[in-house]
C-alpha cells in the first residue's frame, strides 16, 4: 500500500489523513468505506494485544506442476507481504475469550487458495478440534489459485471436510467474510460457518459479475453481491461494522461457550489412595 | 514459452479443418448444382481420416478438450440407461424447484440397489437448452444432496456421474446461493455415511464439478477432463488472450493421466481409440466393470474406517513446502 500523509478513500474520493483512517480501523470517516486490510492488519485489530501465537508460518506453496511464472508470483507475493503465504493462522484472544483464528490475506495473490492455504487452514481446523477451542476465520479471497489446477480444487474438499469434523464434535465456527470473498473459498469454508457474518459493503459471490452480464446478457444492479444484498437474500446471518466486529464475535464466543482465558487453575493432583 | 509459434499439434489441427472445409464446400456444390464430386472428395476424406489417426494417437491436452466437449461423447442418460436397470428418476430439491440440469435417481446397479447423480448433458442444442447444458443451479445440487441423504439413510451407495462445464454463473444462481450449496455438498459428500463412487465422464468443470465429485474412488475416463477453471478462462486471466486456451490446457494439468499422477483421480478408465463416442458399447463395458470392482470393494470396509480413509485421502492432497517439520500439539 502506499504510504503518505493522505490516503484518497476510493469510493468517496476526499482525501483522508492516514492516521485518522487508522485510528477508525480503516473504514472512511466520511463515507465508511471499508478499506481492504492485510491478514496482520486484520489480526492486529481482531485479537487482543499480544495474544497472537501464530501456526505453521514456515509453510509455503511449491510450484507442482511446473506453471509458467508461478514462482515469481510466489516471490513477488512474499517480498511485497512479508508473509509466506495468502492465509495467516494461529491461537489468539478476542475479549479473553480463546479462539483459533485465520485471516486469509487479499494482497497476497488475490488471497487465491492453493495447496499451503487449504493446508492451512485445515490445519487450523485439526488444532481448533484437538483444543477445543472455536475457530474463526476471516475470508477475503478472489477463489481458488488456478496455477495450481486441480490441487487448488481440491482445497476445497480438503477444507471442508476438516470443517465437517468439526462441526461433527460440536465444536463452533464462526466465518467472517470480508472484500472480496469469492470464488472457491465462497464454495467451501467461508459459507459453512455456524454464525456467517460479513463486513459491510464487502463483495461476495461465486462467479464473477463479468462472466455473469455475459451469461445472462443484462447488466447487474450496482449493488449486486454486496454484504447487504446477500443478507437480504438470506445467504449470511449478519452485517457488522469493522468497528463493532470485536464486541459482536465476543458475543458470539461468549454465546457458543469459547473458553475463556483466566489465570490456570492448577487443581492438586488427587492424593493416591492405598 | 510464451512466443506464439504454432506447435506441430495446432498445425495439424488447422490442415485437418482446412480440409473438412474444402470436402463442406465440394459437397455443397455437388448439392446445389447437382454435380458428382465423389472422386474429387474421397482422397480428401481419406486424408482427413489420416489426419485424425494422427491426431487422436497421441493427443494434446488441448485435443483431449476437444474430445471431453465431443458433442456425441457418451452422457449420462446413456450410462444409466445401459448399466443400470429399475431406474426411478427423483425430482426436486423440495425447496424451489426440479433442475434439469442434474439428475438423481433411484436404481440398481448389477441388481444391487444405488442411488445415482449425475449431470445431465444433452446431445443437441435442443436437449442443451431444456438442460442448461449440465450446469446445475443451486437447487441441483441441494436435489442431489437429497437423494445422498437417502443413500445415507438405507445404506446405499453413490454412484455419481460428472460431466458439466460448471456451475451455471447467473444472478438467480447467486441469488439462491450457488456457493452455499455446492460448499455443503462438498462438505457432506466428506463425511456421507456410505460409499461413494464418481466418474468423471466429460467436463469436470471446477465448484460445479465437485459438488458431486467428493468420493472414496474418483474414476476418469481416459479422454474426460478435470480442471480448476477452463483454459478459455484461464488464458484470458493469465494472458489476457482467450484465444491462448490450447497453451492453458497443457498448463493446466487437467487430463486423466496427469490427475492420476497428481492423486487426485484413482483410476483412469481407457477409452476406444479416438474416444469414447467411437465405440460407446466398450465404454460402457469399461465404467461397468470397474464400478462393479469398487463397489464390490467398499460394501465391505467398516463405514468408520470408510469415512476416515475418505477424510485422509483429501486430507493429504496438494503439495506444499514446510520450513521446520516441528510438530505444535
Ligand atoms: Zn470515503
Amino acid at each position: 500500500m502506499p504510504a503518505g500523509i493522505w490516503a484518497k478513500c476510493p469510493r468517496c474520493r476526499n482525501l483522508i489523513y492516514r492516521k485518522e483512517l487508522e485510528r477508525n480501523l480503516k473504514v472512511c470517516p466520511k463515507c465508511s468505506y471499508h478499506h481492504r486490510l492485510t491478514a496482520v492488519e486484520r489480526l492486529e485489530i481482531t485479537l487482543d494485544e499480544n495474544s497472537f501465537q501464530e501456526y505453521d508460518a514456515g509453510l509455503a506453496s511449491t510450484d507442482p506442476l511446473g506453471f509458467e511464472s508461478y514462482p515469481d508470483k510466489l516471490s513477488e507475493a512474499q517480498a511485497k507481504t512479508e508473509q509466506a503465504e495468502a492465509v495467516l493462522t494461529g491461537e489468539g484472544t478476542i475479549e479473553g475469550w480463546r479462539t483459533v483464528t485465520g485471516a486469509l490475506d487479499f494482497y497476497f495473490m488475490g488471497g487465491s487458495m492453493g495447496s499451503a492455504v487449504g493446508e492451512k487452514v485445515a490445519r487450523a481446523a485439526e488444532r481448533a478440534h484437538a483444543q477445543r477451542l472455536p475457530l474463526l476465520i476471516f475470508s477475503a479471497s478472489g477463489g481458488a489459485r488456478m496455477q495450481e489446477g486441480v490441487l487448488s480444487l481440491m482445497q476445497l474438499a480438503k477444507t471442508s471436510a476438516a470443517i465437517g469434523r468439526l462441526h461433527d464434535a460440536g465444536l463452533p465456527y464462526l466465518s467472517v467474510m470480508c472484500d472480496p470473498t469469492t470464488g472457491g473459498v465462497t464454495a467451501s469454508f467461508a459459507f459453512l460457518g455456524d454464525v456467517i457474518l460479513a463486513e459491510p459493503g464487502a463483495l461476495i459471490g461465486f462467479a464473477g459479475r463479468r462472466v455473469i452480464e455475459q451469461t445472462i446478457r443484462r447488466k447487474l444492479p450496482e449493488d449486486f453481491q454486496t454484504a447487504e444484498f446477500c443478507l437480504q437474500k438470506g445467504l449470511l446471518d449478519m452485517v457488522v461494522p469493522r468497528t463493532e466486529m470485536r464486541s459482536a464475535l465476543s458475543r458470539l464466543l461468549a454465546f457458543v461457550g469459547a473458553p475463556r482465558l483466566v489465570p490456570v487453575q492448577i487443581e492438586p493432583a488427587p492424593a493416591a489412595q492405598p | 514459452m510464451t512466443e506464439r509459434r504454432p506447435s506441430p499439434a495446432a498445425d495439424l489441427d488447422r490442415q485437418l479443418a482446412d480440409l473438412e472445409q474444402e470436402i463442406d464446400r465440394l459437397r455443397r456444390r455437388s448439392r446445389e448444382h447437382s454435380v458428382p464430386v465423389d472422386a474429387e472428395i474421397a482422397p480428401l476424406v481419406e486424408r482427413a481420416e489420416q489426419l485424425r489417426v494422427q491426431i487422436y494417437t497421441h493427443p494434446s491436452p488441448w485435443h483431449i478438450v476437444q474430445l471431453a466437449r465431443q458433442s456425441q461423447r457418451p452422457r449420462l442418460l446413456d450410462f444409466l440407461g445401459t448399466l443400470c436397470s429399475d431406474v426411478m428418476e427423483l425430482h426436486g430439491d423440495r425447496l424451489y424447484r426440479d433442475d434439469p440440469a442434474l439428475l438423481a435417481a433411484l436404481a440398481r446397479f448389477n441388481g444391487q440397489p444405488v442411488v445415482v447423480i449425475g449431470h445431465n448433458k444433452g446431445k443437441d442444442t435442443k436437449e442443451n437448452i431444456a438442460r442448461n447444458f449440465g450446469m446445475p443451479y443451486p437447487e441441483g445440487y441441494r436435489k442431489a444432496l437429497r437423494a445422498m441423504r437417502l443413500a445415507e439413510k438405507f445404506r446405499y451407495p453413490v454412484i455419481s456421474f460428472v460431466d458439466t462445464p460448471g456451475a451455471y454463473p447467473g444472478d438467480e444462481a447467486e441469488e439462491r446461493g450457488q456457493a452455499e450449496a455446492i460448499a455443503r455438498n462438498i462438505q457432506e459428500m466428506s463425511r456421507l455415511r456410505t460409499p461413494v463412487v464418481v466418474v468423471i465422464t466429460g467436463e469436470g468443470g471446477s465448484g460445479g464439478a465437485l459438488a458431486i465429485a467428493v468420493g472414496d474412488a474418483v474414476l476418469m475416463l481416459q479422454y474426460a477432463v478435470y480442471t480448476v477453471i477452463s483454459p478459455e478462462g484461464c488464458a484470458a486471466i493469465l494472458w489476457h488472450d482467450a484465444s491462448r486456451a490450447r497453451d492453458a490446457a497443457a498448463a493446466l494439468k487437467l487430463t486423466a493421466e496427469d490427475l492420476h499422477a497428481l492423486g487426485v483421480v484413482d483410476e483412469v478408465l481407457p477409452e476406444p481409440f479416438g474416444g469414447a463416442h467411437r465405440d460407446p458399447d466398450a465404454t460402457f463395458a469399461t465404467v461397468r466393470e470397474a464400478l462393479q470392482r469398487h463397489l464390490q470393494a467398499l460394501r465391505t470396509v467398516p463405514i468408520e474406517v470408510l469415512l476416515d480413509r475418505r477424510y485422509e485421502k483429501y486430507r493429504r492432497m496438494g503439495r506444499i513446502l514446510e520450513e521446520s517439520t516441528q510438530s505444535i500439539e
